[in-house]
């Protein structure tokens, strides 16, 4: 390696850790299943492990890009998996209370009332958050724990299954040979990162997370931005509910979104946004949520016995936050790989070529 | 409109609760069957339940509620979630109530001693349903109601075979399996008895390739599913511990362009309506039934435990299996 600054500008980048653990996470399939890269045409569409990835982790994606804005500000929305099963729960419900459920005109107005349920919940916590001053882990518990219960009033407890052809290309059909939900994440991460970093409002989020007092100060309207935040966080958990619900043509109140707050605030982290707020990367969020998603492929294919699942994960996502802080890997190995972030900023050309020996075997 | 529905029903039964206790008070005009009971003490139940994971629970859950409005008994009702803590509170409120016999479906084997022990120092009778436990002192629970799940797992076995013979299936058997939620009774004892049969009479033939918990959910089932699909592509029986991941496991099935049912030979166990209607389409094989309603049994047991009668330690539920030929028959009268 001769390009040695470029090569430390490289590992400094704020996606080089989560992205190499993303790779080392999928190459680790390959001698469990040869060709786990290999994409093949089936019944006109593309299918294989990777399109399956994408696929399953859609809605994680989703959740987690929406979760990224609010703790941007410094809060957290614990009420998502819950929101996930409200929006699943009403969508089919009114889809399957249609006489002909693939009629498009019933099922937008089905999507209507389930985003609409979404926006809601996500005005509640906003609400309670930044007008009320409520701790946002406390103001956005209400939903989830109460949300559950409402997802399951509204399906009787019982797991409604819908049969129409239009709401199944939400979550399970297939668009341009690829899986439609693709298209629907690469719009909301698109639209999200023009409206943040193309405008000035990805600034305003962070200036409210870094120091909400003081944004207000100069004239920053902290409230506004804060319920804007949960109520797109909800919005983005309302369409995961629709791509869920619509991946396996039913709403299942009680399963729904299951856990899925956890999974996306782990995106989160592991996309390098501080859970303090201030600073937020979307790109880092996206590939968080495919980390997650490729552990539990991983877990599937490689055959880890079912006991053992939850500790593989566990050690995984350790050596994985290890692997990302600084500190750690200064002390492991060395300074070269665990440079401070600080120091990235400063002219590449005069870090010294002797200390910068390259060292590739990055573990 | 579910919703509404809903609340109608709730508010029935308000009107209805209110209605019975006026017919108690005023103690004459119509006899309602309720006052059939009148002499003795109205006996109490509390039960605990698992949770509404399922069409499977809820019918359960019904059947149990309607059960015990029959039979004119005072029913308290708690929801665990899946949770185990949940439930362990729930029991202990009933007995910080005193009532008079408590029922439950624990949500895993281990860990009921500490607060069984409580129950039994409150001589209060505990009665198990649908689920066993697992404990050192046999007489903190006087019988234990419910479908046998280490037997429905050899009636998959053995309905495997009728499957693959008729299915005209030559050479190796590949399955794949798909547990349950991890260390519930059901999955565990369904893994058991399949591989009991497995054991016994196909040591070489049959082989389980991979085997995964699909949590008992749809999605869990399809996402497994997908992946089996990708790691071994040479799956070619697929053995589900309920119905719910079966039909999710079709869907996986399907995008891979094989088929259900023949590509794919489907056993599944429950027997809810949509698994019914699955297997009349000829994607499912068969399926062990595991009968949720089981609350008239229920109802009989808690009145002679209640009586202080000696009751058998095992009671199980009436249940069939079905095969593609009955489904279609069978599917108008599932009520799940």
């Amino acid at each position: 390696m001769t390009t040695t600054p470029r090569w430390r500008a490289l590992t400094h980048h704020h996606l080089f850790w989560p992205v190499a653990v993303l790779v080392i996470l999928l190459l680790v399939n390959v001698p469990f299943t040869p060709d786990f890269f290999a994409i093949k045409m089936t019944d006109g569409h593309l299918y294989g492990s990777l399109v399956s990835i994408v696929l399953f982790g859609s809605p994680l994606i989703l959740v987690a890009v929406g979760m990224t804005l609010v703790i941007a500000t410094g809060g957290i929305d614990l009420s998502v998996g819950a929101v996930v099963a409200i929006t699943g729960a009403l969508t089919c419900s009114y889809i399957s209370d249609q006489a002909d459920q693939s009629a498009l005109s019933g099922v937008f107005l089905a999507l209507g009332i389930g985003l609409a349920a979404a926006i809601v919940c996500g005005l509640w916590n906003g609400f309670l958050v930044a007008r009320m001053g409520i701790q946002p882990i406390i103001a956005t518990l209400i939903i989830m724990v109460a949300g559950r219960g409402v997802a399951q009033l509204i399906t009787d407890g019982q797991i409604i299954t819908v049969n129409s052809e239009p709401y199944k290309l939400i979550g399970g059909g297939y668009w341009l040979t690829l899986p439609f939900s693709i298209f629907i994440v690469a719009a909301v991460v698109a639209v999200t990162v023009a409206i943040t970093r193309r405008t000035a409002l990805g600034l305003l989020v962070e200036s409210v997370g870094g120091n909400a007092e003081a944004s207000r100060l100069v004239g920053i309207r902290s409230m506004r931005i804060k319920i804007m935040v949960y109520v797109f966080c909800a919005l983005c958990a309302g369409i995961a509910g629709l791509m869920i619900s619509s991946n396996t043509s039913a709403a299942d109140g009680n399963n729904a979104g299951l856990w899925i707050e956890l999974d996306a605030i782990l995106a989160v982290v592991i996309g390098g946004t501080s859970l303090l707020g201030g600073r937020f990367s979307i790109g880092g969020t996206v590939v968080g949520a495919l980390v997650i998603q490729t552990l539990t492929t991983t877990i599937y294919t490689i055959g880890v016995p079912t006991q053992t699942n939850l500790v593989f994960k566990a050690a995984v996502v350790i050596i994985v936050c290890l692997m990302q802080s600084p500190k750690f890997r200064a002390k492991v190995f060395g300074a070269k790989f665990g440079g401070k972030r600080a120091a990235v900023p400063a002219p590449a050309e005069t870090a010294p070529a002797a200390e910068a020996s390259p060292k590739m075997e990055v573990s | 409109m579910l919703n509404r529905r809903n609340f109608l029903t709730a508010a029935v039964g308000v009107a209805a609760a209110g209605g019975l206790a006026a017919c108690a008070k005023e103690d004459e005009g119509g006899s309602s069957s309720s006052d059939g009971n009148g002499g003795g003490k109205k006996i109490t139940l509390g039960f605990a339940q698992v949770g509404s994971e399922s069409g499977w629970r809820t019918a359960n859950t019904k059947s149990v509620k309607a059960a015990a409005k029959d039979a004119g008994y005072t029913l308290k009702f708690s929801d665990a979630q899946q949770k185990q803590e949940n439930q362990i509170s729930a029991i202990r409120s009933y007995i910080a109530q005193k009532v008079n016999v408590i029922a439950f479906s624990p949500v895993v084997v281990t860990g009921w001693d500490a607060v069984l022990k409580e129950a039994k120092t409150a001589k209060i009778p505990v009665i198990l349903t649908d689920r066993s436990i697992e404990t050192s002192d046999d007489s903190l629970y006087v019988s234990f109601i419910g479908s046998d799940f280490t037997d429905e797992g050899r009636r998959a076995g053995k309905m495997l075979e009728t499957v693959l013979e008729k299915a005209g299936h030559k050479g190796a058997v590949k399955i794949a399996q798909l547990e349950g939620t991890t260390g519930a009774a059901p999955a565990l004892e369904r893994a058991k008895g399949f591989k009991e049969i497995m054991d016994a009479d196909h040591k070489d033939d049959w082989k389980i390739v991979v085997s995964q918990t699909g949590d008992f959910t749809r999605a869990g089932g399809k996402q497994v599913m997908a992946a089996f699909l990708q790691s071994n592509p040479d799956i070619n029986v697929l053995y589900a511990h309920n119905d719910d991941m079966a039909l999710g496991a079709i869907q996986s099935i399907e995008a891979a362009g094989k088929k259900a049912g023949k590509d794919i030979l489907i056993i599944s166990v429950d027997g809810v309506k949509d698994g019914f209607v699955a297997m009349s389409e000829g994607k499912i094989n068969g399926i062990v039934e595991c009968n949720p309603l089981l609350g008239p049994q229920l109802m009989e047991l808690v009145k002679k435990v209640n009586d202080g009668e000696t009751v058998e330690r095992r009671i199980k539920t009436k249940e069939g299996d079905f095969l593609q030929e009955q489904a279609k028959d069978a599917l108008p009268t599932r009520k799940y």
